[in-house]
């Protein structure tokens, strides 16, 4: 540390709930940051590129590598027999997803073989000489086509149950029934999956990987290898975006390298192009919803019964998980009084869907919500007024489908509050005027609720450790379980250690993740990075701490509550001592300086064969208002409008949670909007590169954008500093996009009909929308009935 | 006249003057910063020139004046480079080592999260704040289209863009501002108008001293591969692998990139890129305008050209449409010979162009309007910027006094496999009222000239019903009605 610099008494610099910029900023924007790629390669370094079958679903009647082992600069060709351990990196353990594929490939683009080349030029060209053989099987790759077909679920379904569907259907006064298609999402990290791997000796191999999961690519790479954990060392700084795509999709990579490296014993590197990324790698699941809803009059929902079908590809991966997420999340904010939901995780000839930000959530509550939207437009009403009809709330409508209780509601004022900042009732009326003299433009305005429930619903990966280093001259080494992927969890945990310590953020070093440092953690994913590593660093602070006060209170003779840690410096009796000087001091007395923290998420609990429990140990909340203009002509629109109010409790880095939240949401947006996954009919993705697939650009992102925080809510739960997960909530704040977008379509027919706008909702699809309505309309005028009827 | 000649090219980098000899014809500029010169500030995100993480300056001299342009490392080649000056992030700070404006606003609006975008996004900023002292929200924008961030939504970065242009460029801040008379004096003498050849195992690169020596090194290797902007060859490089070598690179070439303006219309040089040609098209055909900013990114843009968009005769080209509809014309040359031809008569059938081996195209000229002429073009993708067309559709129209329509030229891409004119629907308009009815039986002889295909970008059904619902969205502006959505409809005029 900079020990010139004359440190504060009065306050540190950089502690718990002040903004401060990423800790990587300045490297970020001097291009001095590096990722595994920009890593020097040590000599004799190799390059790996996988070979991908051209079928969807085939038996492999013959393998002919030669041409590719003939090709200039090759030194090896590996198959799945090449394998030394087991050919298998499935993350469920159902054995289900080879490293390599042997006799039969399962989906269109799955990895066969890895050339391993001087260059990785040399090895991609070679890559392409492979003369594979196949005798062709039928394939599938649409949902609803899986389900008539048959197709084998890839992992077993949940079912959320509470009261009496059947009766509570059969007596609600008013019903609708109604299918919602959902697309999935590819991940478009900037930074490709890379992997980079180097031999050490016997058994030992570390491997660089950009991925969430170091322990869990350390346990596969030991798996594959026919080794053990302890001979594998995982390292990540940093990666170049995840958000759920480097969850478990890193390990296929890692363990190529890894197999590379130890019988070539030289260094090898796989990075694939962003082409073969998109298309080797899982993606956010798409689903369809077929939903059952009883209602009254009054718009209050009496029963929903709906199932949740989703594309998970040819294996498990963390299909279970996600789906079962999905249903957490269909009943939003919603109380169900009687309610059935059912997934139905499906096979599909298609890459194995995976992690993606919200994990199935978005999918969820995008369902339910429609099931709202359905409701108001029956009833002729506001959407709004149908959302707070059925909020949780109250003694008798706080039990979720899972049976735990909504305990730290606040929506109902988020909403409240967000209506009235953002004039939404006014504004929604000049609309519904503007649309009446508009026959082409016509807009849309619409605001959406989030509940999101925070904790892995695997109650076992809600843990973390942490290894903090005081040195003798005062400065700091963190390292902790997790990974930075951008979110800027390293900032924050270095905060949480500053405030602890009670020294100037800059006193703090932040460390490369590395598995050899701490064991056993969890994937740096469902939001709960900061919640887990936080209170782990924090707790190896607090181990720190008391050794250093014990040791304080003995030499100086005072009472230990007279041993005080005060902006760089401690207090000890009428002593100030400057943080350094006293730790040499503790140094010197021989005093441990290091420790190792523990954290494990408290009271929760999950019987998955019943249904019940507590998953989640508390829930994020938020609300935004969307506006948009769309053209019934060709169906382009734009987001004119957004307004944000969300609950991160109390934030430990205003900045950086503004920045999830703004980065989420308009991440969800093109989840919604133009991003789209389209398959051939030969199973083959069509849309695997920028050039097809379109995530958002700065000129669509909203055209006017105020984001809050609710800066009066407190985390009731003793979480790290009283603050909430940021990553995943905001995600699906922008369900108001699409809600708005269905206002404008809805407006053909006087708002009389659903517009039951799926997603993504493309130009075409909101044209293709338009004219449905258009048809209805015209089909009523035609005989003369009074509006249209759906 | 006689050439000198030479066997490596010469430019400069960052600080530093390069010589190279013996690269491959496909070596791209990223791979050689990368790999050759382990400059790993400039990342790979998509290897297709849509991301922009690999996003540098290159300085050129254009006309005597030395000017700087966005470009995407990934898809130029290297052999391009001849006479510029190529800046990457690690030179973009400030003459003393601190953070410039650019990246000081970036890290003070917390413009960066994961950072992987965040080199090429700063390379953006940094050419946008020499060039334009206070730029709107639209200029940031369109600034940005071809630089992809995916996790901080955008927000910060137009705030740091706007940010950083408190700090005006100078000498003391800015290492190319101080450098300015030096690159300008060494970028002009390596310009020495010779030919270069490299040659490399996998083929020949030629870089023509002149027009002549372009139009002779043509007809000497009529299969070579020529190449302007690189936006399309790029790819076939990066992602096709395919073996593209004779090269010979046009990009460079002052007579390819004249532009002429007369009562008659307007003259672009084949070597004209999208940028340098908006100035010029924009004030001739103001209703161009959105589509020119619509067609790639800047970087695309600033590297592609039209005769390039032309010559390779993709369906789903974006200036053929309204170039056909405006009744456009190319020329082309072989040896010292040239022909012109109507642009309808260039596109024979889908990937084949009536171009001769040994034969270029030179230049396109575009007729002006005559004054009582009705003109738009639409282009219709699922991201409204920085996409490919599903369709782009350009009406022009002629009435007499009576408001009988006495010519209409209607061309699409993306609904053929060529860039095609709709003669069924012209044929309807032709001496008929402008009119609602007109319109009615023009959008149904739509059916009779287009069937297009389904695919990822839209399916054929979207493309006829949006096809004929544009010729409604013609009607409808020609009787001055605003039918379109526009994100910032005050600078559209201007």
């Amino acid at each position: 540390m900079d020990t010139s610099t004359p440190r504060s008494r009065t306050e540190i610099s950089g502690g718990a709930h002040v903004s401060r910029k990423h800790d990587s900023a300045h490297k970020h924007v001097t291009g001095s940051a590096d990722y595994i790629d920009d890593m020097p390669e040590p000599a004799g370094t190799l390059h790996g590129y996988l070979g991908l079958t051209d079928r969807a679903h085939a038996r492999i009647t013959a393998l002919d590598l030669d041409a590719v082992r003939a090709c200039e600069g090759v030194v090896a060709v590996l198959t799945g027999a090449d394998v030394p351990g087991s050919n298998d990196i499935s993350p469920s353990g159902r054995n289900d997803e080879p490293v390599l594929a042997t006799g039969k490939v399962l989906f269109h683009g799955q990895p066969v073989f890895a050339v391993i080349a001087e260059t990785r030029e040399l090895a991609r060209r070679a890559a392409k000489r492979a003369v594979i053989t196949y005798e062709d099987l039928p394939h599938v790759t649409d949902v609803r086509a899986a389900m008539d077909a048959n197709y084998p679920l890839v992992t077993d379904p949940l079912k959320l149950e509470r009261g009496d569907i059947e009766a509570g259907l059969a007596a609600a006064p008013l019903r609708l029934k109604g299918e919602m298609r959902i697309g999935g999402q590819d991940h478009f990290y900037l930074e490709g999956h890379i992997a980079f791997a180097i031999p050490g000796e016997d058994d030992e191999v570390t491997v660089w990987s950009s991925t969430q999961h170091p322990s869990e690519v350390q346990h596969m790479v030991a798996h594959a290898l026919g080794t053990v954990s302890n001979a594998v060392t995982v390292q990540v700084r940093r990666m170049g975006g995840g958000f759920g795509g480097k969850e478990t999709q890193s390990n296929q990579f890692a363990a190529i390298a890894a197999i590379a490296a130890k019988k070539l014993n030289r260094p090898v590197k796989i990075r694939p192009d962003r082409d073969d990324d998109m298309i080797i790698t899982g993606k956010r699941h798409d689903f369809v919803v077929d939903y059952d809803v009883g209602y009254d009059e009054s718009g209050v929902i009496h029963a929903v019964d709906a199932s949740f079908a989703a594309r998970c590809g040819f294996s498990s991966d963390l299909s279970g998980p996600v789906t079962d997420r999905a249903l957490f999340h269909a009943d939003n904010c919603y109380f169900y009084q009687d309610v059935r939901l059912v997934s139905k995780p499906m096979m599909t000839n298609t890459v194995s869907n995976t992690a993606f930000r919200g994990f199935g959530g978005p999918q969820g509550m995008l369902g339910g919500e429609r099931m709202i939207e359905e409701v108001a437009y029956a009833l002729g009403r506001d959407p709004l007024e149908i959302r707070k009809a059925n909020f949780y709330g109250g003694e008798t409508r706080n039990m979720t489908p899972y049976h735990q209780t909504v305990e730290d509601n606040i929506i109902g004022r988020i909403v409240e509050e967000l209506e009235t900042s953002s004039d939404y009732q006014a504004r929604r009326a000049e609309i519904i005027d503007f649309n009446e003299n508009s026959p082409v433009i016509r807009r849309g305005i619409a605001l959406t609720p989030v509940k999101f429930g925070i904790s892995f619903t695997a109650t076992w990966y809600n843990q973390a450790g942490a290894l903090v280093h005081v040195y003798q001259d005062g400065s700091i080494h963190l390292n902790h379980g997790g990974t930075e992927m951008g979110q800027g969890l390293n900032t924050k945990v270095a905060q949480v250690l500053a405030e602890e310590f009670q020294v100037d953020l800059d006193t703090i070093r932040i460390t490369a993740t590395t598995t050899g440092k701490v064991p056993n953690t969890s994937a740096t994913a469902a939001s709960s990075g900061t919640d887990l590593n936080g209170m782990a660093a924090a707790n190896a602070a607090q181990q720190i701490k008391t050794r250093l006060v014990a040791f304080a209170s003995e030499k100086f003779s005072v009472p230990a509550e007279q041993v005080e840690f005060i902006p760089n410096h401690v207090r000890i009796g009428n002593e100030l001592m400057a943080f350094g000087d006293f730790i040499k001091l503790a140094y010197q007395a021989r005093i441990q300086l290091s420790a190792a923290g523990f954290y494990k998420t408290p009271d929760i609990h999950w019987d998955r064969a019943s249904g019940k429990g507590r998953p989640f140990y508390y829930f994020a909340y938020g609300a935004a208002v969307s506006e948009v203009s769309v053209d019934t002509l060709t169906g382009e629109y734009q987001v004119d409008r957004v307004d944000v109010l969300h609950d991160t409790g109390r934030s430990l880095n205003p900045a950086l949670d503004i920045g999830q939240i703004e980065g989420a949401f308009v991440q969800g947006m093109g989840w919604l909007t133009t991003e789209e996954l389209w398959w051939d009919d030969k199973g083959r993705l069509r849309t695997h590169a920028p050039s097809t697939y379109k995530i958002p650009l700065a000129s669509d992102r909203p055209k006017i954008f105020n984001v809050k925080l609710a800066d009066w809510a407190e985390n009731r739960e003793p979480t790290i500093r009283r603050s909430k997960a940021v990553g995943e909530p905001p995600f699906m704040l922008p369900i108001s996009v699409l809600e708005a977008l269905g206002m404008a379509v809805a407006s053909i027919a006087d708002y009389q009909v659903s517009p039951r706008l799926d997603a993504p909702a493309t130009p075409e699809r909101v044209l293709m929308a338009v004219e449905r309505l258009k048809a209805l309309v015209a089909d009523a005028e035609m005989s003369g009935e009074d509006g249209a009827d759906a | 006249m006689a050439h000198t000649h030479r066997t490596s090219i010469r430019f400069r980098l960052n600080d530093q003057t390069v010589e190279l000899a013996g690269f491959a014809p496909d070596l791209t500029l990223l791979d050689w910063l990368r790999l050759d010169r382990r400059l790993t500030g400039t990342k790979e995100g998509c290897a297709e020139g849509d991301c922009g993480a690999c996003t540098v300056l290159v300085g050129r001299i254009d006309n005597g004046l030395l000017s700087y342009e966005t470009v995407n490392a990934c898809i130029r080649l290297v052999g391009s480079l001849d006479a510029t000056h190529v800046v990457t992030v690690e030179h973009l700070n400030r003459p003393d080592g601190g953070l410039s404006a650019v990246q000081q606003a970036m890290v003070d609006n917390h413009g960066s999260q994961c950072g992987f975008c965040t080199p090429g996004i700063v390379a953006s900023l940094h050419a946008l704040w020499l060039a334009e002292p206070n730029p709107s929200e639209a200029d940031i924008e369109r600034q940005l289209q071809g630089n992809l961030c995916r996790c901080t939504g955008y927000e910060p970065i137009v705030k740091a863009a706007i940010a950083a242009a408190a700090t005006i460029p100078d000498a003391d801040n800015d290492r190319l501002v101080a450098a300015y008379d030096a690159t300008t004096e060494a970028l002009t003498e390596m310009a020495d108008g010779a030919r270069v050849t490299i040659e490399h195992e996998r083929g020949t690169t030629f870089v023509p001293g002149d027009l002549d020596d372009l139009a002779a090194l043509c007809e000497a290797h009529p299969k070579a591969t020529i190449v302007a902007g690189s936006t399309d060859v790029g790819l076939w490089v990066t992602k096709h692998m395919r073996d593209i070598a004779p090269v010979i690179h046009i990009g460079h070439l002052e007579e390819l990139k004249q532009i002429s303006i007369d009562d008659a219309g307007i003259t672009l040089g084949a070597g004209v890129s999208y940028t340098s040609a908006r100035g010029a098209l924009v004030a001739v055909f103001p209703q161009m305008a959105e589509l020119w900013d619509r067609i790639g990114g800047e970087q695309v843009r600033n590297m592609g050209t039209v005769g390039g968009n032309i010559a390779n005769g993709s369906p789903i080209g974006d200036t053929p449409p309204p170039l056909i509809a405006l009744g456009a014309s190319v020329t082309l040359r072989k040896g010292g010979s040239h022909r012109t031809l109507p642009l309808a008569d260039f596109f024979i059938e889908y990937g084949k162009q009536d171009r001769q081996p040994g034969e270029f195209v030179e230049s396109i000229f575009v007729p002006a309007l005559a004054e009582d002429a009705f003109f738009a073009v639409y282009k219709i993708s699922k991201r409204r910027d920085e996409d490919i067309s599903a369709l782009c559709g350009a009406f022009h129209v002629i009435t007499d006094a009576e408001g009988m329509v006495t010519s209409a030229r209607i061309a699409f891409g993306g609904m053929a496999g060529t860039p095609k004119r709709a003669a069924s629907a012209e044929a309807a308009l032709t001496g008929q009222p402008w009119s609602w009815d007109t319109i009615q039986a023009a959008r149904l002889a739509l059916a009779d000239d287009y069937q297009p295909l389904s695919d990822w970008r839209a399916s054929a059904q979207y493309r006829m019903l949006t096809a004929q619902n544009l010729m409604i969205r013609f009607f409808l502006e020609t009787c001055g009605a605003p039918v379109r959505i526009e994100r910032h409809p005050a600078l559209a005029e201007a």
